[in-house]
């Protein structure tokens, strides 16, 4: 059986407050405009010091005010992230906007269902 | 047989090994521990250094441009090549280049020129399309994409599963029923571009290897002309099983590399560490540990040494590919396992290599044949053809 392929999570205020509580494991992450305009596709790895929480705590401090995120705990996240940027080419035809500044260096084509 | 390397041999392995500890290694310090890419400047330089090394393109028949370098010593120089973190599935990064898939050599010359010299030249990547939702283990009947005649060409409907870098290729080989009367001999392989309407890769499909995925694809009314067919009509099983028997050999090597890197590990911790009020190295159990690993390496890198010289000779290989894979892939994970259970916690962090090892390794027990079908290509010889 197929794992669910999008991000379909409520988005949530990428704020101190709300990043501070988030857990410290691997994977995933979306970070919206106000709008719900998807902006960026990240991943917490391995190497990150706390996993999802220093990754968001990180954004949160670079974005303005209003951006929105939301997250998937992943042991997979390289492929994960791989397969989230993949979608979002196929359904939108580009990549998110900030991706786009430094897109991975050989990202494949899905067609998915 | 003695499989003591010559000198020459001795040479090419102290070169690769430093290659891939003053080279590899730090460079691999930086990157996430799941990665399966340099970043493409360290690329670009590496790939002139083994250039420079003479041993770009190790995988090259000498006659296509490779380096001459015999089936025994590529062996030798693959195990030195697997042992760092990302070794068992991207030996060195793929900076030794490579055709990346045996079959295209069969290609004609029309053929070559669209897809061999440029993939020889890494400026196409290729995938192999063999295994359905049907199975893998038993391709011949489990194939069910057809391929139908049409206007000078074949038409592709079906499914396949598991298929490595699909999604990134330029183009692939693909095996399909053309022929349903007639079993193995009913299978054709066709070369298929990146684009050709009709054929989709549908998804990603993650497993233990996080470092890179494999993909589903979809064949919906895909037609490609006959120029798109391998080999010959219905000949297509043949090619798939040739490339299967001699990749067995390469991906016995792999696995051996990475059971040496786990087991030097486990021996300089077990010197090292100390518990109880002694180091680990002076307790027997750990010590047992140890030569079970030292048991399992030396026996997969003598079958797999023997397999790759019954190979060079050009004699049968079959059986003998059949154990090396077994061994390597069995003994390599043991091998995994009891350096973890050495390691005690600090085993199972993605701080080392070893827990990226030990998920690959379990893949190997079932891709490019599981080990019950090596052991069916192997009872088959012990029992005589009764069993074909
Ligand atoms: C990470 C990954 C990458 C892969 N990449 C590719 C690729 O690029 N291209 C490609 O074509 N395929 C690829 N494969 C598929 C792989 O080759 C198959 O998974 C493999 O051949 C087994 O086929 P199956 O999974 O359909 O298992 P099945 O054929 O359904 O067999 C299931 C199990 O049954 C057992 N079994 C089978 N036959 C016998 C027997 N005769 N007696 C006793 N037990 C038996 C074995 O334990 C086997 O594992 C990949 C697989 C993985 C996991």
């Amino acid at each position: 059986m197929a794992l669910r392929l999008r991000l379909d999570k409520p988005w949530r205020p990428l704020t101190a407050e709300v990043v501070d509580r988030l857990p410290g494991q691997l994977g995933v992450y979306q970070i919206a405009d106000a709008k719900g305009t998807i902006v960026y596709i990240g991943q917490a790895g391995a190497r990150s010091a706390f996993g999802l929480r220093s990754e968001l705590q990180r954004e949160a401090s670079q974005r303005t005010l209003g951006h929105q995120f939301r997250v998937e705990v992943n042991q997979q996240y390289r492929t994960r992230w791989f397969e989230l940027l993949m979608v979002h080419q196929a359904d939108h035809g580009s990549l998110p906007i900030d991706n786009a500044k430094n897109p991975p260096p050989a990202l494949g084509r899905l067609s998915p269902n | 047989m003695d499989f003591e390397p010559s000198s020459e041999q001795q040479m090419l392995i102290d070169q690769v090994r430093r290659y891939v500890r003053e080279e590899i290694i730090p460079l691999e310090a930086k990157l996430d521990p799941d990665a399966s890419e340099l970043d493409p400047a360290d690329q670009a330089r590496l790939v002139e250094k083994t250039k420079a090394m003479g041993l770009y393109g190790i995988d090259i028949p000498k006659e296509f441009g490779g380096p001459d370098i015999d089936i025994v010593t590529r062996v030798l120089l693959a195990i030195e090549m697997a042992q760092h973190r990302a070794g068992l599935y991207v030996p060195c990064y793929g900076t030794f280049g490579g055709a990346g898939l045996a079959q295209i050599f069969e290609a004609n010359e029309d053929q070559k020129e669209r897809y061999l010299y440029p993939t020889l030249r890494g400026e196409k990547k290729p995938f192999f399309g063999l295994t359905e939702p049907s199975g893998g283990s038993d391709p011949a009947r489990a194939i069910q994409t057809r391929a139908e005649r049409k206007d000078n060409g074949w038409v592709l409907n079906g499914a396949k599963i598991f298929i490595s870098g699909a999604d990134r290729a330029q183009y692939g080989i693909v095996f399909a029923r053309t022929d349903a009367s007639k079993g193995r001999a009913g299978i054709t392989c066709f070369i298929i571009d990146a684009g050709t309407p009709g054929f989709h890769v549908r998804r990603v499909v993650h497993t233990l290897r996080s470092s890179s995925y494999a993909t589903e694809l979809e064949f919906k009314d895909c037609w490609v002309s006959d120029h798109q067919v391998l080999g010959e009509v219905n000949k297509g099983f043949a090619v798939a099983n040739d490339r299967l028997t001699r990749q067995r050999i390469p991906y016995a090597a792999g696995c051996i590399g990475v059971a040496i890197a786990a087991h030097e590990m486990a021996i300089e911790w077990a010197k090292m560490r100390s518990t109880f009020g002694d180091k680990l190295a002076n307790r027997q159990a750990i010590q047992w540990m140890l030569v079970d690993n030292e048991i399992d390496i030396r026996t997969a890198r003598h079958f797999t040494l023997e397999a790759a010289e019954k190979a060079r000779r050009g004699l049968p290989f079959r059986t003998e590919a059949a154990i090396a894979k077994l061994t390597a892939s069995e003994g390599g994970g043991r091998v995994v396992d009891r350096s973890m259970q050495i390691h005690g916690g600090m085993g199972m962090t993605k701080d080392l290599p070893l827990e990226r090892w030990y998920r690959e390794m379990r893949i190997r027990r079932v891709g490019e044949g599981p080990s019950e079908v090596q052991r069916m290509v192997i009872a088959r010889e012990i029992l005589g053809s009764s069993l074909r």
